[in-house]
């Protein structure tokens, strides 16, 4: 049902139960928010978004408040405007002033809020509280004395994740976010899937960054740097330097990243390409078998660390399989450590993802060979983008190139790993080789790349009939879960990804970037996949390559030694 | 024994968590983690919300408490009467900070707004004994014997 409301003098019409803030939105009308955002329960805990309403006598938070009938309300007026400077002032009253070495300078939505609303000056000085820095995590860093409390990042944790890591404690002037106990993040459930980074309005969560580690290991000479670069990374940057969202810039990434200094370019694709083979495998001899099905999967190591701290009762049902980024890692270690004669040693694994929980990953006991790590450090998307900058890269005037051999040829099937879904695409595709010995008529699955949190397909492989299920974003996973421990699922293989849409929307990914921008990304991951060649991981000839010159075949005890992991029940809390 | 009480709110909800919060700081005199994570399962409700939630109240604490606990009252008596000093004093002379307990376990300090016993300001509490109307002399002998005895107990 709609009516009528008056804002600033002018009549709108709007639908009954919407939120003011809403309902002004879709008229075109911007009222200035902080701790409000889409898909999150409002709060009206930041009162930015103060209006007023002829007939109440305070100022009413318009996202927290539906609109009625014959509302007169004003957005912009003296009141209002005055309000909101106050209250932004009061915020800003004991934030630190160290916005020129502030991680989200340049980026931050206080900062161009106190842009908008025009404060040039301290007013209000209060009593700043002394909060520790949090740096165990390796993805994540929480520094509170930047915190402006506006809870997103618990709403966040809460509602869209389920993990429920952060929330308010304490009260009055010493409230802040905090874990459990007030442990430390890497203590604490925290799955470091980077989501709270992304909606944080300020510097109080953003990533551990690790460019100086980079740019010092680059310019050692008795060190070879390596790089890989995820998937998604290609289509999530391109807005970022002035060209169309969501553009695939394949080869002037990897035409920068050698500017930039790295030896070798790999794409990481083509591990995609590996864990696919081994994972199909995998599948197909638990299929064959009939034990620990549905088989889950294991390449988001958000996900990972989530059944490790929530449900390690379904550990056996996890895929052995290591995500491409460390298995890409191994292989620069062993195989190509061993082709190019480089010691091992002296290799610096970097590799360039769309996520913060990779950080983490990295840093596995389980993920290093003898005491080494197989990946020394990881890069997120935007740290990308700042190293970029940082060695002055005019992305305009540089030529495309191609990645490097050994590792340099994928099939479309590893380049889908970036959208949720792709992943099992890329698999099915190769477990229906492995099962009929024929291609699929039609690779391409539609129904796995709609946009929906759940999606549930089954596959025809011959006579038999492959149950998937793809998840993206945890909101639902509990659900999922229950009908897996009750063994009421019939599905054969559950895809997961934490993050909602896949890593094309990861937590490491350029701020700002809404829905247009993470389809924009899927789409052009599909427009790569319809013009590719190569679409199936089995038919990658530098796949074979390695497998006929080390590994032997998939599932070898070559390929379990160094392909596979064992992940353990997460000693945190609950 | 925290087991105990969530079998007595074995169909409770999370409009339970108070209680249950103070059922079980009564039987192991504080929260701890465990109890903290048990609880959690027991009412499938993130430790994070109960951890959040406790520490809006001061009723909770979530350190055991030490042999010698000690409660000093800051109602608006006993703070007319000199309260913040008596707490300024024990943090410096016990080495111990409001709400924690020292780490051998000797000696805890909590803060409480009234006692209701005004009459007696400023007024104590030490293992649940008042010591009223404390003076300067009075307080300064009752920290030696503290302690004198605590340190004899160390031993």
């Amino acid at each position: 049902m709609n009516f009528n409301i008056e804002v600033n003098g002018k009549t709108i019409q709007v639908r009954k139960g919407d939120t003011i803030l809403v309902a002004l939105f879709r008229n075109g009308i911007k009222v200035p928010t902080l701790c409000s955002m889409k898909g999150l329960s409002p709060t009206g805990a930041c009162r930015i978004c103060v209006v007023e309403v002829e007939g109440v006598s305070g100022l009413v938070t318009s996202c927290s408040n539906v609109v009625e009938d014959g509302m007169k309300i004003n957005t912009h007026s003296p009141r209002v405007v005055k309000a909101r400077k106050t209250l932004l002032e009061l915020l800003l009253s004991n934030h630190p002033d160290d916005c020129l070495y502030c991680e989200r300078n340049g980026d931050c939505e206080l900062q161009n809020l106190s842009v908008e609303l025009n404060i040039r000056e301290r007013r209000i000085s209060g009593r700043k509280i002394r909060h520790k820095l949090d740096l165990s995590s390796p993805g994540v860093v929480r520094d509170p004395a930047k915190c402006i409390l506006c809870g997103r990042c618990i709403r966040v944790c809460d509602e869209i994740q389920s993990v429920s890591t952060l929330e308010f404690t304490g009260r009055g002037s010493k409230t802040h976010v905090g874990t459990t106990m007030n442990r430390d993040l890497n203590f604490s459930t925290c799955i470091a899937c980077g989501q709270c980074v992304m909606v944080c309005p300020t510097g109080a969560l953003h990533e551990h960054s690790n460019i100086d580690e980079v740019q010092d290991s680059i310019s050692n000479k008795s060190l070879t740097t390596i790089v890989q670069y995820a998937p998604a990374v290609t289509v999530s940057l391109a807005e970022t330097f002035g060209l169309k969202p969501g553009k695939d810039i394949n080869g002037l990434i990897v035409s920068a990243l050698r500017k930039i200094g790295f030896k070798y370019v790999f794409d990481t694709s083509f591990a995609a390409d590996l864990a696919i083979m081994e994972a199909a495998t995998e599948l197909n001899e638990r299929i064959n078998l009939g034990v620990n099905l549905p088989v889950l999967s294991s390449c988001c190591p958000a996900w990972v660390r989530y059944i490790e701290q929530f449900y390690p009762e379904l550990l056996p049902n996890l895929s052995t399989t290591k995500s491409p980024q460390q298995i890409m890692g191994a292989i620069i270690k062993s195989y190509f450590a061993n082709e190019a004669k480089i010691n091992h040693g002296n290799i610096y694994s970097v590799s360039i993802m769309p996520c913060l929980a990779k950080k983490n990953e990295s840093q596995r006991v389980e993920m290093t060979s003898k005491g080494v790590f197989d990946v020394d450090v990881v890069l997120s998307t935007r740290e990308l983008v700042r190293l970029i900058k940082l060695n002055g890269i005019d992305l305009d005037n540089i030529e495309p190139q191609q990645a490097d051999s050994p590792f340099g040829i994928r099939s479309s099937a590893g380049k889908l790993f970036a959208a949720s879904g792709g992943t099992t695409e890329g698999i099915m595709r190769t477990l229906h080789f492995l099962r009929t010995g024929k291609e699929m008529t039609s690779p391409k699955i539609n129904e796995l790349r709609l946009v929906t949190s759940v999606k549930e397909v089954s596959i025809a492989m011959g006579k038999e009939l492959v149950n998937v299920t793809v998840v993206s974003g945890l909101t639902d996973i509990e659900k999922l879960i229950a009908t897996v421990k009750e063994g009421k699922s019939n599905a054969h293989f559950i895809e997961v990804m934490a993050c909602s849409g896949g890593c094309i929307s990861g937590g490491g990914q350029p701020f700002g970037a809404v829905e247009k921008e993470a389809k924009a990304r899927a789409r052009s991951l599909y427009e790569i996949d319809d013009v590719e060649t190569i679409k199936v991981a089995h038919k990658n000839a530098q796949v074979q390559e390695i497998y006929d010159k080390q590994l032997e075949k998939p599932g070898s005890e070559k390929a379990k030694k160094l392909l596979h992991a064992k992940y353990l029940k997460g000693k945190s809390l609950e | 024994m925290v087991e105990k009480i969530l079998q007595k709110y074995s169909h409770a909800g999370r409009d339970s968590l108070i209680p249950i919060l103070q059922e079980i700081q009564d039987s192991i005199g504080y929260l701890s983690e465990e109890s903290i994570e048990m609880l959690s399962t027991h009412l499938n409700l993130a430790s994070s919300k109960i951890y959040g939630l406790a520490t809006f109240y001061n009723q909770f604490r979530f350190k055991a408490k030490g042999k010698c606990h000690i409660q000093v009252c800051h109602g608006t008596a006993c703070h007319l009467l000199g309260a913040v000093t008596i707490i300024e004093q024990i943090e410096k002379q016990l080495l111990v900070k409001v709400g924690q307990t020292t780490r051998n376990g000797n000696f805890s300090l909590e803060v409480v707004s009234c006692m209701g016993a005004c009459a007696h300001s400023p007024v104590i509490q030490v293992n649940g004994v008042f010591r009223s109307h404390l003076t300067e002399a009075t307080f300064k002998e009752l920290l030696e014997e503290l302690i004198e005895t605590y340190r004899t107990v160390n031993k």
